[in-house]
């Protein structure tokens, strides 16, 4: 993995982008670029993520109030499919008869709940 | 490719500010980082975008309008999409979630998947814990309690009610596994085995035990000691009695628990010689009693019929 880029860097990339603008950004920790001699060193994590953020915030009109909402409710999104990938994986390596047990399972959970 | 005024929905004359209203409009509803997973969503997000990228450029639209370009081309590829990172373990950096941990699959499993009869979503109550124990007679009869030293290293101490029977399940209520979100631990399942003993057998709330007798406590009748449950107990022995006569000791047998009146013992004498006494055997061989019925008289039903 290189060690990062510049945000003047991070700047010419992203159409359309204030320096000002992902300044603000960096100092809300809504992106967090690490930081090396005095510099921020952005990665290719972090240059999607303030590209999301700018298409968010240019595109999409959400502004500075709602933003930290959005960002927080994509990060959880984003936790649960890691998650949810991760347990996929390990279903995938159960020998079969106990991961089709689990998978009838999880089918059945779907269901709609039986009426009494 | 699709026509870039169909694609945003707009008229073929619509102003900068409709056409850039109606790709918000779109943008909103399909875009990809918003839509993980949605193949569909994001293919309708790149036609959204080009549509817009072209309109939303006068010098290209005038072009388009003119025929000079079609709608295709101005696709510009979107690299380095936000989900391409966030769905991958580098995503982590910015999830917050902090490490998986067995807590976090056993509430997952708990939630996601209605594990240990909870409802999905909501609190699941802990699993029950199944273990086995095996107990004294006396132990059993009269409850007490015990110190279980579990696998995990942990301890359950277990109260053995009074009256618990071979095969009975102790249900420690809350000592098993952990709940989740919030829901209550499950329990702890004690399976009992009650080992035999020596000389007491046990019938419902009865027990019986044969009690050996001395020829002379028999035949003359006497004060004895009969071990019981709870301790030893006097008993007087008619004269007269003989090996096979049944005393009852009232309220000694299985004392009174739960809805179950205590129980009475039993004991069956047996006549015990022991090594032969040279007087008796004297008194014997001079011992010319009146009539001496066949004891053995009533046993013919071991001959096989002819």
């Amino acid at each position: 993995m290189s060690d990062g880029v510049t945000i003047e860097v991070v700047i010419a990339e992203v159409a359309g982008l204030a320096r000002a603008d992902l300044e603000r950004w960096v100092a809300l920790e809504w992106v967090r670029p690490a930081r090396a001699e005095g510099v921020w060193l952005f990665q290719g994590i972090d240059i999607a993520r303030v590209r999301l953020i700018h298409e968010l915030a240019a595109d999409l009109r959400v502004d500075e109030e709602a933003m930290p909402v959005v960002l927080s409710l994509l990060d959880q999104l984003y936790d649960a499919r890691r998650r949810m990938r991760a347990l996929a994986e390990a279903i995938a390596a159960v020998p079969e008869e106990p991961r089709r047990a689990v998978l009838e399972r999880i089918a059945a959970a779907q269901e709609p709940p039986n009426q009494l | 490719m699709k026509d870039p005024y169909d694609v945003l929905g707009v008229a073929r004359d619509a102003g900068q500010d409709d056409i850039r209203r109606a790709y918000r409009r779109l943008a909103k509803d399909h875009h990809p980082d918003l839509n993980p997973g949605n193949a569909a969503a994001e293919a309708r997000f790149k036609e959204v975008s080009a549509a817009y990228h072209l309109l939303s450029d006068a010098d290209q639209r005038a072009r388009f309008d003119r025929g000079e370009i079609d709608a295709e081309g101005q696709e510009r590829a979107r690299r380095g999409g936000w989900r391409d990172y966030a769905d991958t373990g580098e995503g982590a950096r910015y999830g917050g979630g902090g490490p998986w941990t067995t807590d976090d699959l056993e509430a997952m499993f708990g939630s996601m998947f209605g594990g240990g009869g909870a409802g999905r979503g909501g609190p699941g109550r802990g699993q029950d814990r199944h273990y086995t124990l095996t107990i004294g007679f006396v132990e059993a009869v009269v409850g007490g309690t015990r110190r279980l030293s579990l696998p995990d290293g942990g301890t359950l101490d277990v109260r053995i009610p009074p009256g618990t029977e071979d095969g009975q399940m102790l249900r420690l209520r809350g000592k098993g596994g952990v709940g989740w979100n919030g829901g209550p631990a499950g329990d702890a399942l004690i399976r009992v085995s009650v080992a035999p003993h020596r000389f007491f057998t046990r019938e419902g709330q009865d027990i019986r035990l044969d009690l050996p007798v001395t020829l002379a406590e028999a035949v003359l009748g006497g004060q004895v000691e009969v071990p019981t449950p709870g301790g030893a107990v006097r008993m007087r022995i008619p004269a007269g009695s003989d090996s096979g006569t049944v005393l009852r000791l009232r309220g000694r047998g299985v004392p009174m628990h739960g809805g179950s009146a205590a129980g009475d013992l039993y004991a069956t004498l047996r006549i015990v010689i022991g090594k032969p006494d040279p007087a008796l055997e004297a008194f014997l061989r001079g011992w010319t009693p009146d009539e001496t019925p066949d004891p053995r008289a009533g046993m013919t039903e071991a001959e096989v019929p002819s």
